[in-house]
């Protein structure tokens, strides 16, 4: 799936043409019964299509009025189709290019895994459709892992783009956090022998397949709340209108059955009711144009309910490496000739550490690399001595942990400079490294590595806070160290020399006062507490444990974006709530609009309370029902996008919300009616 | 509308919440099961009683173990109360030699009294005997209204508890309230209405010559002690048919300010024990001013519709700076007929110092408002709070999406479950009230009744169906409803607009029970504070509109314009 690269737009000429032949297909009442408001809308929609018939053959003079009625409450009915179908319509699209990666693979079975003739392993071509659990096969370079399953034997760099859309090869070895290969993805160089760990039919990709396409879309807690309140709504409405037409023919107003239904056409919730489904989906597919896959709705929604989010410190809050972040001078060396020293110690250090102190001998001391190294001879870092350094004529310059530099150098260790010690132990202390420097064995000083927050994290943290959520940071760091990183990165609570048990534990005791946690995890060990928190976003990198616990999978496997997640929850309820407010509080308007054009042949005087003025009851009654029609379409790129979200407090959302969606939705149809009103009485239409 | 008659009506209002504010401590007390300066009277009597029934005051119920115990409980009294009325011309204490009542007036009036409507279909003083009044009606306005503060107890308790299968013991709840609550401040109040002039006795009616030498019936009876709760207990029922309007029920202004007072207190009483129950004072707070403002709109409404007079008779010449007078005791004046018929339909008294019939259009569309809204303002004893609790559910449900989260209410999230229920006990009030006015309508025999034609003998009928659906109980007036047709379908009415709205109402209890309370954060939507009373409010409204808009045009709307037109009927 070629998310990142043609991500179709929200608008897509092609998906139009699909939908709008969908929302026909969409009539079927079989599958509308799944959705009360609407099918309430079609069936009367039938009712006064024959009305119309009946006034036709009658020539009773009302056929024009009755005819455009049954014609937008047809429209209503499609525009609410059509509104699912659009949404639905990216899933496909998404769907065929998924598909096309699947089984017609073929497999390399080995026919005796255990090899037990110790002969070279035996293997038999197969289709990856018959593929069973448990089976082995040899995937070499340039083939396509033909099922999801766990690596074995051998190392492979693979291609992950078909899922991730991200084209730099992956590594995946057997044994440790990086053995799950998934179907689909192709093998670029070396060979694997994989454990097949899932049946065809169910791999990821079939999977995906089914979330992204909506084929296997149930309705979420929220959701199915939501269409209870709305069938309920939509039974009252029901009583109003079938009880209305005897009470007022007790005041001599005889109703016809056509203004009836199109009085309750407009008060039942056709709105909310028709875009509330597109709003279910359009929410799934903007996680998974993020990148994320949720096995459920129920996660989306679980995530706008987040309170707590478990972070891993490393990747997440500080960039996954130390980095050098100054240089200390002992004695009276100079500041500059010890960056001088270090960096020259480092030019040919690649690590991450490394690289980071020439950066900052760089960028700080304005130090450049000499043109001529020729005389250079490199000293590499060998786990043995701990130091790593450069022999330049006359030079011995070495840097490394600082016991190791010590034991070389030539002070007495009961004799160190003061400063010296001072400096190591406020480095500690802050929860840095401490890298000694040294030049033939004399001490010139100390590298503080430390862990570099991430420069933007603090400020997101904070309006997590505003959100109302609380950041703990999980790190195998002592408490200090972890102290002193979880207060420059603003988090609220730490765990610090977490096991995957204290993980476990927190969430348990997090969920025990009644909160909702959401994590991050990759590895086998991180399974269990995945599990537990109500939003476990596995990486896709991780291992297949990893994938089967949580309740996502970031395909990007970027920690950091546990903070969108919850972000895209949160806006999916939030468009779901403020459309069913809008809707509602739109029928305050259409009731000024019909209720005087009902009555007034009998109570004239009721003209008082047409307060929009109206041309005619019968063009109030028919501007009413095609605003309750138009609107639905109006609605659906909002619908579509999600209303916008900003982290700020519950009560400062809420009154931008109610301010908009609430007033907005009483006013919006007043408006909106009298410029149909306008627009029907000029054309003659009623 | 005079400045004296606002400072009256703030005068009682002021004297209700001060009363209120250390009720309410007192009742959070109470059934929190800790002791207080009634312990050492009301335990002795308390313990006695659950020895004599078997209860086990420790033992909690399940919420349908809760809810069927009301249901039975309002069943053995319903067939009392029936045979007492059947029967009542052969037992004791009937001095006047009242007949046995007619099965169709017994039955509405048995379901009329288990239900807290008290719709009265009957005079009360020539038509009961002393022991119908006394063992039947006024028990069972204690019974009733004790039911009443149990369930709301339970509901109240769905929202405080976590993780729990029960909600408390209903026979623990019912004896506490009448014991601790009821009783004693009846008595008192009762003591004080008989040092005001109303009557408390055991004779009969006697007989008197009046100055221009005729002949007259005076009835009395036990009618203080029947006085105390019924508004107290906001019942409404009267001894007398004039109701509050009688002066042996309402001799002068200091017992008309008390009858005011006194129906108000304990509704308002019960918000501010919820407060303390949840643990937050502000929550109660922010229900009460919800009602509060509901209670000020509708009052300033009649107030002025009514001082303003009706303006056909201002054509004609009639003198109108008192306003429209018709139907009011000139002893009150406009604003004690205003705040009492608001008081009377914003709870679910029903009681009536006034004819609501006789009022101007606008004027009678104000408590027949308060009736479609529900009788929210402040309601009923325990179930002012249960009805605004469910609507403060809807509330939270609709708009608490709109911050981003699933809704919650008090830490409770509001699931599916709730909604359902919350839905169920929602279309209860239009099924009942429209259905049966829609039939009654269209029917002859019920149209007979009427004492109007026209958009108002509508408002009559729609009044009788709101009134008894939303178990208030008042009376419009101008319709006799003494008949087969109107007792049969009013106490059907009444009897589901209780029975079947407990079911869900506990149900959702149990459900809020069950679930863990969430810790509330800078993420959730706050449930106090001038935001959420506006969301409350405005929920509150529309939704009664968007319900009864069509009808309430048919009906008061309609005869008002027609009236400003100079049509009549």
């Amino acid at each position: 799936m070629s998310t990142k690269a043609a991500t179709p737009g929200l608008f897509d000429p092609a998906i139009i043409r699909r939908a709008a032949i969908d929302a026909f297909g969409k009539l079927d009442p079989r599958k509308l019964a799944r959705n009360p408001v609407i099918f309430v809308t079609e069936m009367v929609s039938v009712v006064v299509t024959l009305l119309f018939i009946r006034d036709v053959v009658t020539q009773n003079g009302v056929a024009s009025f009755s005819g455009q009625i049954a014609a937008w409450l047809w429209f209503t009915v499609l525009f609410a189709n059509f509104a699912e179908a659009v949404a639905e319509g990216r899933g496909k699209a998404q769907a065929d290019a998924l598909r096309k990666t699947r089984s017609d693979a073929h497999a390399k079975r080995l026919i005796d895994p255990n090899n037990r003739s110790g002969m070279q392993d035996v293997i038999e071509g197969v289709s990856a459709l018959d593929l069973r659990l448990g089976d082995i096969v040899l995937v070499e370079a340039g083939d396509l892992v033909p099922g999801d399953g766990e690596i074995i034997e051998g190392v492979a760099s693979v291609n992950e783009s078909a899922i991730t859309g991200e084209s730099a090869p992956v590594i995946r070895e057997a044994g440790g956090d990086r053995s799950a290969v998934t179907g689909g993805t192709t093998v670029l160089s070396d060979w694997i022998k994989v454990k097949i760990t899932a049946a065809p039919g169910s791999t990821f990709i079939d999977r995906m397949i089914a979330l992204v396409e909506g084929a296997e879309r149930q309705k979420t807690p929220n959701e199915l709340a939501l269409s209870i309140l709305l069938s309920g709504l939509t039974i009252i409405f029901l009583i109003v209108c079938v009880t209305l037409w005897p009470l007022a023919r007790y005041s001599g107003t005889m109703l016809s059955v056509t203004v009836l239904i199109a009085l309750l056409v407009c008060l039942i919730p056709t709105t909310i009711g028709g875009l509330l489904s597109a709003i279910g989906i359009a929410g799934m597919d903007r996680l998974i144009r993020f990148n994320v896959i949720a096995t459920s709705g129920r996660a989306v929604e679980a995530a706008g309910d987040v309170d707590t989010l478990l972070l891993d410190k490393t990747g997440t809050i500080t960039f996954g490496n130390r980095m050098a972040d100054e240089f200390i001078p002992v004695g009276n060396v100079a500041e500059h000739a010890l960056a001088e020293a270090v960096m020259l110690a480092s030019l040919a250090d690649e690590t991450p550490e490394g690289r980071s102190i020439v950066a900052l001998a760089k960028s700080r001391y304005g130090l450049a690399a000499p043109a001529d190294d020729a005389d250079a001879r490199i000293v590499p870092f060998s786990a043995h001595t701990r130091i790593s350094g450069v022999d330049l004529p006359g030079r011995s310059l070495r840097k490394g942990a600082v016991d190791s530099i010590l034991a070389q150098s030539s002070v007495p260790k009961d004799h160190l400079p003061e400063d010296f010690k001072r400096a190591i132990e406020r480095i500690s202390r802050t929860g840095g490294t401490p890298l000694a420097v040294s030049e033939n064995g004399f001490l010139l000083g100390l590298v503080h590595l430390k862990d570099i927050v991430k420069p933007d994290i603090k400020d997101r943290f904070a309006a997590l806070r505003a959100m109302g959520i609380k950041t703990v940071m999980v790190t195998g760091d002592n408490p200090l160290t972890a102290a002193a990183i979880a207060s420059e990165a603003g988090v609220d609570d730490f765990i610090a020399q977490a096991t995957p048990e204290d993980k476990l534990t927190y969430i348990r005791k997090e969920q025990q006062g009644g909160r909702l946690i959401a994590m991050c995890g990759d590895g086998t060990n991180d399974a269990p507490a995945l599990a537990q928190a109500d939003v476990g976003v596995a990486m896709q990198t991780g291992t297949q444990a990893a994938r089967e616990a949580g309740n996502m999978v970031d395909l990007d496997s970027d920690p950091t974006k546990l903070i969108e997640i919850v972000a895209i929850g949160k806006q999916l309820l939030m468009t779901r709530g403020s459309l069913t407010t809008f809707s509602i509080a739109n029928d305050v308007a259409k009731y000024f609009a019909i209720i005087p054009a009902l009555f007034v042949v009998t109570y004239p005087e009721l003209e008082a309370i047409n307060i929009m003025k109206l041309a005619s009851p019968q063009s109030a009654i028919l501007s009413a029902v095609i605003f309750n029609a138009l609107i639905i379409i109006a609605l659906i790129p909002l619908a579509l996008k999600g209303v916008a979200y900003r982290p700020v407090g519950a009560a400062a959302l809420l009154r931008r919300n109610l301010l908009i969606y609430g007033l907005g939705g009483i006013l919006v149809p007043f408006v909106g009616i009298k410029l149909i009103d306008l627009a029907v009485s000029a054309l003659h239409l009623a | 509308m005079t400045f004296g008659g606002w400072i009256e009506i703030f005068l009682v209002l002021a004297l209700v919440v001060g009363a209120a504010w250390p009720l309410g401590a007192f009742i959070a007390k109470v059934f929190d099961g800790q002791r207080s300066f009634l312990s050492p009277i009301a335990g002795p009597l308390e313990r006695v009683f659950y020895r004599l029934s078997g209860v086990d005051p420790r033992k909690e119920q399940s919420w349908l173990c809760y809810a069927l115990s009301m249901v039975v409980f309002s069943a053995v009294c319903f067939l009392t109360l029936y045979a007492l009325q059947r029967f009542q011309n052969v037992l004791p204490f009937n001095p006047d030699g009242r007949d046995a009542i007619a099965p169709d007036l017994a039955f509405n009036t048995a379901i009329s009294f288990i239900t807290n409507a008290n719709w009265q279909a009957y005079a009360g003083e020539t038509t009961m005997s002393h022991f119908t009044q006394m063992a039947g009606l006024t028990t069972n306005n204690f019974l009733d209204t004790a039911i009443a503060m149990a369930l709301a107890l339970g509901l109240t308790r769905g929202l405080t508890r976590s993780e729990t299968d029960t909600i408390g013991n209903f026979w623990v709840d019912m004896t506490r309230a009448t014991l601790y609550v009821l009783l004693p401040f009846s008595i008192l109040l009762a003591l004080i209405f008989i040092s005001l002039g109303i009557p408390q006795t055991l004779h009969g009616s006697f007989a008197a010559t009046t100055l221009e030498g005729a002949r007259q019936t005076i009835a009395i009876g036990p009618v203080a002690s029947q006085e105390a709760i019924k508004l107290l207990g906001t019942n409404g029922g009267g001894f007398f048919d004039a109701n509050s309007a009688h002066p042996f029920e309402n001799p002068n202004a200091w017992s008309n300010l008390l009858e005011c007072w006194s129906q108000l207190v304990l509704p308002v009483a019960f918000v501010f024990a919820f407060g303390r129950m949840v643990g937050d004072a502000r929550e109660g707070r922010s229900l009460l001013t919800v009602m509060a403002f509901i209670f000020l709109i509708s009052l300033t409404i009649l107030y002025r519709a009514e001082a303003n007079g009706n303006p056909l008779l201002t054509a004609l010449g009639v003198e109108s700076s008192a306003g429209n007078l018709e139907g009011k005791d000139v002893r009150f004046g406009q604003a004690s007929a205003a705040l009492f018929a608001v008081a009377t339909t914003g709870t679910g008294t029903g009681a009536a110092n006034a004819t609501f019939d006789s009022m101007t259009p606008i004027g009678g569309l104000s408590p027949l408002f308060n009736l479609l809204l529900g009788c929210i303002a402040p309601g009923g004893v325990g179930t002012g709070l249960i009805s605004i609790l469910l609507l403060a559910v809807l509330t939270v449900f609709l708009a608490g999406l709109m911050v981003g989260r699933t809704p919650e209410y008090l830490g409770k999230k509001i699931e599916a479950r709730e909604i359902k229920f919350v839905m169920l006990s929602l279309l209860l009030t239009p099924v009942l009230m429209l259905g049966f006015a829609a039939i009654a309508a269209n029917l002859k025999i019920s149209l007979d009744s009427l004492g109007n034609a026209g958009p108002h003998g509508f408002t009559e009928i729609l009044y009788a169906y709101a009134s008894t659906a939303s178990d208030n109980g008042s009376a419009f007036a101008g319709l006799s409803a003494n008949t087969p047709w109107f007792n049969t379908t009013t106490g059907i009415v009444m009897l589901l607009g209780r029975i079947a709205s407990v079911i869900p109402i506990m149900a959702i209890a149990g459900s809020l029970a069950k679930k863990k309370k969430a810790r509330p954060s800078a993420g959730t939507f706050p449930t106090h504070g001038l935001l959420f009373i506006s969301l409350l409010l405005g929920v509150a409204l529309i939704v009664t509109l968007l319900q009864f808009f069509p009808v309430v045009t048919l009906g008061p709307l309609a005869e008002h314009v027609l009236m400003e037109a100079g049509r009549t009927f």
